[in-house]
């Protein structure tokens, strides 16, 4: 094998790393706002990023039938249509359900697995029972070649760059703006925030909406990676506990490294390995590093 | 709402602006929503019109069989044997659910849980044989009732619900079951019941019951034929194995390694089993493009099958540059992984809904009609076609409903009327059949681009154990 393969080789291994790292913080972001800003563990988190997928394949079966000439564009309009009704579905739930619970954290564990149980359920007699898959666009099909001997997956490139946006997005609006020092204020101490005049009920409500519409873009750019079924949501939510909590729970970086190191530990084992064997070694680090630092990779001091 | 907010910082009327027209925008979906859904299950909708409409009480069924209720199988005249010649007495004597103008059947699938995608196919064939049987005058001049149990996908259910349909139904034979584990759960109560079991799955071998007849394909009937054709066809000496973590795949591609090194005198330069549900293929398909291998030989299942090949062609890896030969794709599949991240790769089966023969013509036209336009046939859907229709040969040869008689009356009964071209039963339960090759179309039909002589099943490969 002469040095330009293995050259190319390590470029698409290295991208497909880096492409599962963003799939991994995609998918935690959303989980980090609610399980780290709220404390509450949302099982339904996986449901919400079918809901994102399914408003990505409605807005393709209506492309199709109804405007068959719009099939390159409609893709982006779509997701930003699942980020908003992921959200509004997810407003819906916390007035309905979640802000009964706050005070009894398991309560909230069963009902939202209730709650996910429900939704999957709906989506099989609603929508489909069989797994259903959106049209994608010419330009998120095969593969960008920088040279003949590299393919980069081009639906990779769109989910690496929708996860920059977001995260970028949620840096700044948590940390730059007067409604991330609220949704922070209320975290850290919410007695005090109530006292000098945050409307903490509201708080909670678009935080756990927030969180609820990234859920939503997160499943709306997984359909360019697999199929959605009513029971997609349930296959993701395991690997991103995992991430949220061995980040640390309240911290942002900390989600980012560990979806990182989670995501570039399973790749690269997976290279030289088997699947199998590098997902086992991949939990059994981290269990080992959970059992050192309990708290996760990055804390936040937080007082509730 | 807008009050509420009025006097509120900037922050929350920012927030406001977010969450506002997404509200609209969730009310305008959710209209779309609810006509898209509307639209989308018509053709469940209209399946589940037909299946009222195709089981109704037997009585009415008998009326309506010389009208229009279903279609028929070419060639087949209505019956001639009447129930009266045939007594009750004589033709049972083992306490099964038989009386002078009908007997009891049971199916047993999961109508429930993540197997009813694929096991609703199974479910519809053997109703449309069913109803077929019965408008041709029934079986022994009875008509066929049925009992449906679903086994929810849970191996433990399938067991319970096969005890009931045996011990409190009576029923004298049953159609069903789709996964090896829920087989392999429901074996031990059809063995001890003496109860008749059509299992219609192609699976991997190694297994022989006298109380099951096995009308999918065998292991062998499946991959060695396919590994001859590339082989032969393509040249193909090293092959990368790839299959979801599970018995079938994992004794799959135990056989094809057999295969492979022993018989081919081929290599196999990888062998990979990514877990179930795994949706990541980013490091195995670079493994895959580091060995170069002249065939990759698939048995990826479910959701990871569809991540699979969505990745695999957006890695660039595509029938233009590479052989890709599956056995965990059918027509069903294909719904969910798009035809055009298929094209082009080869699919091996015994049967696919394109072949192009009269039986398989009106089998299809009738499947349609009695299930909606909509629906794709793979080939565990015929292979569940066969149960009832193998059951009602043996049942006419032997003359009774008893279980060792139609057990015994079993071997050679031919089918001519199966949609795949023919089929004969064999001393070891499984079929004579034909193993297919199908290359993939954008449509997400096959062309069959191969097809073998009918191959003698055998469960118990030597050598490859």
């Amino acid at each position: 094998m002469s040095l330009n393969e293995i050259g190319s080789m390590v470029a698409m291994q290295g991208f497909s790393g880096l492409s599962l790292f963003t799939v991994l913080l995609l998918m935690a972001l959303g989980l980090a706002i609610i399980f780290g800003q709220m404390g509450v563990i949302n099982m339904a988190h996986g449901e919400f990023m079918a809901i994102g997928a399914y408003v990505v394949y409605l807005f393709s079966q209506l492309t199709q039938n109804f405007a068959p000439g719009m099939r390159e564009v409609y893709f982006v309009p779509a997701v930003v249509a699942a980020f908003f009704v992921a959200a509004a579905v997810g407003y819906l739930v916390e007035v309905l359900l979640i802000r009964r619970l706050y005070k009894r954290p398991l309560d909230t564990l069963l009902a939202t697995w209730g709650l996910s149980l429900a939704m999957q359920q709906f989506f099989r007699t609603f929508i489909n029972p069989k797994e259903v898959s959106a049209e994608l666009p010419e330009w998120l099909l095969g593969a960008f070649n920088p040279t003949p001997s590299i393919q980069v997956p081009r639906n990779g490139i769109f989910v690496m760059g929708l996860t920059i946006l977001v995260t970028v997005g949620v840096y700044l609006l948590m940390l730059k703006s007067r409604w991330g020092i609220r949704i922070r204020a209320t975290t850290q101490n919410r007695i005090m925030s109530s006292a000098v005049g945050i409307n903490t009920d509201r708080v909670d409500r678009f935080t756990f909406a927030l969180g609820c519409g990234i859920a939503g873009l997160a499943g709306a750019a997984f359909t360019t990676i697999g199929s959605t079924g009513p029971t997609s949501g349930s296959l993701y939510i395991v690997d991103t506990f995992l991430v949220v909590v061995f980040g640390g729970a309240a911290n942002l970086i900390g989600t980012i490294a560990s979806a990182f190191s989670i995501a570039q530990a399973q790749s690269l084992l997976e290279f030289f390995l088997t699947s199998a064997m590098a997902k086992v070694l991949t939990l059994l680090t981290i269990i080992i590093i959970l059992m050192i630092r309990p708290q996760g990779l990055f804390t936040t001091k937080v007082r509730t | 709402m807008q009050s509420v907010f009025s006097n509120r910082g900037r922050g929350y009327r920012g927030a406001l602006s977010l969450v506002l027209p997404g509200a609209f925008l969730c009310a305008a979906l959710s209209i779309g929503a609810c006509n898209k859904s509307s639209s989308a299950s018509t053709t469940t909708d209209s399946s589940a019109k037909a299946e009222k409409a195709a089981a109704p009480t037997p009585t009415e069924r008998s009326t309506e069989a010389s009208g229009a209720a279903v279609l028929l199988p070419p060639g087949l005249e209505k019956s001639t044997i009447k129930a009266a010649d045939y007594p009750t007495a004589k033709i049972m004597t083992t306490g099964l659910k038989v009386d002078d103008d009908s007997v009891t059947v049971g199916i047993l699938h999961s109508t429930t849980g993540t197997m009813a995608i694929s096991e609703t196919g199974s479910v519809q064939a053997e109703k449309l044989a069913i109803a077929q049987i019965n408008a041709l005058g029934g079986i022994l001049g009875r008509q066929i009732k049925v009992i449906q149990e679903d086994g929810a996908s849970d191996w433990p259910t399938f067991a319970e619900k096969a005890r009931k349909l045996l011990v409190n139904d009576k029923v004298a034979a049953v159609m069903g079951c789709w996964t090896s584990a829920s087989r392999k759960a429901v074996l031990p109560v059809f063995e001890k019941e003496n109860g008749l079991l059509y299992y219609p799955t192609f699976y991997e071998g190694l297994e022989q019951s006298k109380n099951v007849f096995y009308t999918g394909q065998e292991a062998t009937q499946q991959i060695l034929a396919s590994l001859d054709w590339v082989n032969k066809e393509k040249g193909a000496k090293s092959f990368y194995l790839i299959g979801s973590d599970y018995i079938w795949p994992r004794t799959s591609m135990k056989i094809a390694r057999k295969h492979i090194e022993n018989v081919l005198k081929g290599t196999v330069v990888g062998e990979e089993f990514a877990p179930l549900g795994n949706t990541q293929f980013g490091s195995i398909i670079n493994k895959i493009k580091l060995k170069k291998p002249d065939v990759i030989f698939a048995a990826v299942v479910g959701g990871s099958n569809v991540a699979w090949f969505k990745q695999l062609n957006a890695a660039g890896v595509t029938a233009a540059t590479q052989t890709l030969l599956t056995i965990s794709v059918t027509e069903d599949e294909v719904l969910g992984i798009g035809g055009e991240n298929l094209t082009g790769f080869f699919s091996s089966m015994k049967y696919f809904q394109s072949l192009d023969n009269p039986n398989n013509k009106s089998f299809v036209e009738a499947f349609k009609k009695m299930w909606g336009e909509k629906s794709v046939i793979g080939d565990v859907t015929q292979a569940g076609y066969l149960g009832p229709w193998i059951w009602k040969a043996a049942v006419e040869k032997a003359g009774s409903f008893d279980v060792d008689k139609v057990v015994a009356a079993s071997p050679e009964i031919e089918i001519k009327i199966a949609p795949e071209g023919y089929v004969k039963v064999h001393a070891n339960h499984h079929l004579w059949s034909k193993a297919r090759i199908g290359k993939a179309k954008p449509d997400g039909q096959w062309e069959v681009v191969h097809e073998s002589d009918l191959i003698e099943p055998n469960p118990f490969p030597k050598g490859y154990q």
